[in-house]
């Protein structure tokens, strides 16, 4: 079992001629995600790295029946690519295009209202489950299959906690990038119970991020609902207010959404808090693997250790 | 992209909310001129009270004297000369102060009340939103804190508008009468319009005044626009004032680098946001203190760390770097061969602390170990490499 993605499913790429959408669909396929067709108007008939290409998501889905789409597409032109997905009935929509205007993402999420389709990003590095499927940006070696979900608003600093993972013996179930715009497909709060569902998932890691609601409202949702340990880093305890640090979403605004703040309500959730960035794999394993013994140094950890 | 309250308030004149009547004039001759221009218009007589408001990409300006009452052209031209060419330092804009190149001559009107309007987009909502306080003219955020009850906040459908509803409520909150509560609809749902078709993040009325012959007025404007939207508008795009960036700031955005400048003295040179965050986290956390964030981008090729080298030793203060680069794509043993020719191009003489993580990492730590750079320190972990700069900007 893994989250949203997994061997079943079947990708196309929307912008796959594109320079961005041609590389990726080369590293998604060497990974063995089943990239199956391709998507860029008025370029019917070719291929990219053997993958056929078609004009429009209708004339793709209906020859590959593909489950997925991944959508590279410049920010201008992202907006229909994303309904051209929604009209065609994709159950996961994953945006990887930075750059896109908040109000054309609050007009997709309203058409979202009251559909099963799920969109991941955009401004995001994608999602992976280790072993199984790649549907996104992200070097796929550092990732190992197991038993961590991560689930983060960064791109680098999501590899660099896959990559503390691994290296500490911890494989991941399914990593997802959530993306770090203002307005997004899915927060926190939609994909957690997912992983809290999730039979292989025994523990979550949230990467969070200065700027909006995204790790309070997360905090909310865990302390009512999810059972299994949760680690958080939050980055950004040192910006400066009313600063925009280069995602668009990562801004303090009148002293809403500090690093602080999402740490002492993740703390009160029950989350144990990961202090440093470099802290992250040894924090998992520490309590993952030192039981009840570590959690009381672990500071705000009362879950119980999966065996 | 932020605009001056001479261009939002031009915004909300096409769009139909109420301002008062003003000029905007570049040089105290020229702001004399409009002294008589306003109080032509106004139907003023002897000793008409204009107000001369500096213009800035930063609140507070009040308070620092960057708003002047003047009853003549003569002492608008005085304020004018004393404002214009200065350099205005509020609590808004950091101690180095932002520039002021023109100033904003408007009609002073008496105030009876003042009321708070603005609108935004709820993130997690993913909606617009309305917030209006009785409670205006003061910093809206003291009252969030201490008041939270006293702001009101109503949900703008994207297709239909604001509804009868909520323009009925927000009436009720300011207590207006019906002539007032049609104007505060008419301006709710103009601000709306304006907010869609210009992809406005913020609009923002403070105050929102009800002077004392009954008429409402926007006395101040604040208006943000989408940056990732402004390909579809080239008219505001052209409103940028670069003069109120950081000239650091604005250098690295025009090469797609984003650079914010802190107070410390420790360099960095990350790829990533969320990276760069939890770099300078990692520095504050080992006892430093970083010089700036700064994100190279995912591509971070030679070029661009050149560039960004050139961006962070610009910056005088700074007395060590930390490079941290997690190599995900983008190899580190290309990543290692970029530093070494920019450092060299440079001639880089501070201290360097490399940490490189991900894609042929031991290529790379080989390349900068065998270099014959003394200055550049590889250090394979963060917390390490975050400990040694710190040790060295010390």
């Amino acid at each position: 079992m893994s989250v949203l993605v997994g061997k079943e499913t079947r990708v196309i790429v929307q912008g796959i001629t594109g320079q961005a959408g041609a590389f990726h669909t080369e590293k998604m396929l060497e990974y063995g995600t089943a990239v199956v067709g391709g998507v860029t108007p008025g370029k019917a008939g070719g291929a990219v790295h053997g993958v056929p290409v078609f004009n429009t998501v209708a004339e793709s889905v209906a020859a590959t029946k593909a489950n997925a789409t991944v959508i590279f597409v410049p920010a201008k032109f992202a907006y229909s690519a994303v309904n051209e997905a929604i009209d065609a009935k994709l159950p996961l929509i994953v945006v990887i295009t930075e750059g896109i205007p908040t109000l054309d993402m609050v007009r997709i999420k309203r058409r979202l209202g009251g559909t099963s389709i799920r969109l991941i990003g955009p401004n995001c590095p994608g999602l992976i489950t280790p072993g199984a499927c790649k549907l996104g940006i992200m070097p796929g070696y550092i990732h190992q299959p197991g038993s961590i979900a991560v689930l983060s608003r960064s791109g680098t600093l999501t590899y660099d906690a896959v990559y503390q993972l691994t290296q500490a013996g911890f494989g991941q179930s399914t990593c997802i990038g959530i993306g770090g715009d203002p307005v997004i497909g899915s927060g926190f709060v939609d994909l957690l119970p997912l992983f809290e569902r999730d039979a292989q998932t025994e523990a979550i890691v949230l990467i969070g991020e200065i700027g909006g609601t995204e790790e309070e409202e997360a905090a909310a949702y865990i302390k009512a609902h999810v059972k299994k340990p949760v680690f958080a880093f939050v980055a950004g305890r040192m910006a400066p207010k009313e600063k925009r640090m280069g995602h668009a979403g990562a801004i303090i605004a009148g002293g809403k959404g500090t690093a602080d703040e999402k740490f002492a309500a993740l703390r009160a959730a029950g989350v144990t808090i990961i202090e440093s960035p470099a802290a992250i794999g040894r924090t998992v394993a520490a309590v993952l693997r030192g039981g009840a013994e570590h959690a009381k140094l672990a500071s705000g950890s009362r879950r119980r250790t999966p065996s | 992209m932020k605009l001056h309250e001479y261009q939002a308030k031009q915004l909300f004149d096409q769009a139909g909310i109420p301002v008062p009547f003003g000029v905007v004039a570049r040089t105290p001759e020229e702001a004399a001129r409009c002294y008589d221009t306003v109080k032509q218009q106004c139907r003023g007589g002897e000793g008409f009270i204009c107000n001369v408001k500096a213009q800035l990409h930063a609140g507070g300006r009040g308070k620092v004297g960057g708003v002047v009452a003047v009853r003549s052209a003569a002492e608008t031209a005085k304020a004018a000369a004393g404002l214009l060419g200065r350099r205005l330092v509020t609590k808004q804009t950091g101690p180095d102060g932002l520039p002021v190149s023109s100033v904003l001559i408007d009609e002073r009107s008496t105030l009876a009340r003042e009321l708070y309007v603005a609108l935004t987009i709820d993130r997690f909502q993913a909606q617009p939103m309305i917030l209006a306080s009785a409670k205006g003219g003061m910093d809206i955020e003291e009252v969030a804190a201490t008041e939270p009850g006293a702001i009101v906040r109503e949900a703008v459908d994207l297709e239909h508008g604001v509804s009868d509803e909520a323009c009925a409520r927000v009436a009720k909150l300011f207590e207006l009468n019906a002539a007032q509560a049609a104007t505060c609809t008419q301006t709710l749902r103009a601000m709306w319009e304006l907010f869609r078709s210009k992809d406005c993040t913020l609009i923002e009325i403070n105050p929102l005044g009800i002077i004392t012959d009954g008429r409402m007025l926007a006395v101040d404007a604040k208006v943000t626009l989408d940056a990732n939207a402004l390909f579809r508008h080239p008219e505001l795009a052209a409103m940028r004032d670069e003069s109120q960036e950081h000239p650091l700031e604005l250098k690295a955005s025009k090469i797609g680098i984003s650079y914010v400048g802190l107070e410390g003295n420790i360099g960095c040179l990350v790829n990533g946001a969320g990276l760069a965050m939890a770099t300078n986290d990692i520095i504050k956390l080992c006892g430093g203190s970083p010089a700036n964030f700064l994100d190279v981008g995912g591509g971070a090729n030679v070029e661009q760390v050149t560039n960004a080298f050139s961006i962070i030793l610009a910056d005088a203060r700074v007395k060590a770097v930390l490079v941290n680069i997690f190599g995900g794509i983008m190899r580190c043993d290309w990543i290692a061969e970029g530093l070494l020719k920019a450092t060299a191009q440079l001639e880089v003489k501070l201290p360097i602390i490399v940490r490189l993580q991900g894609t042929n990492v031991e290529e790379g730590r080989r390349l900068l170990a065998g270099a014959k750079q003394l200055n550049l320190i590889s250090v394979d972990e963060l917390e390490a490499a975050a400990r040694q700069v710190v040790e060295l900007a010390r």
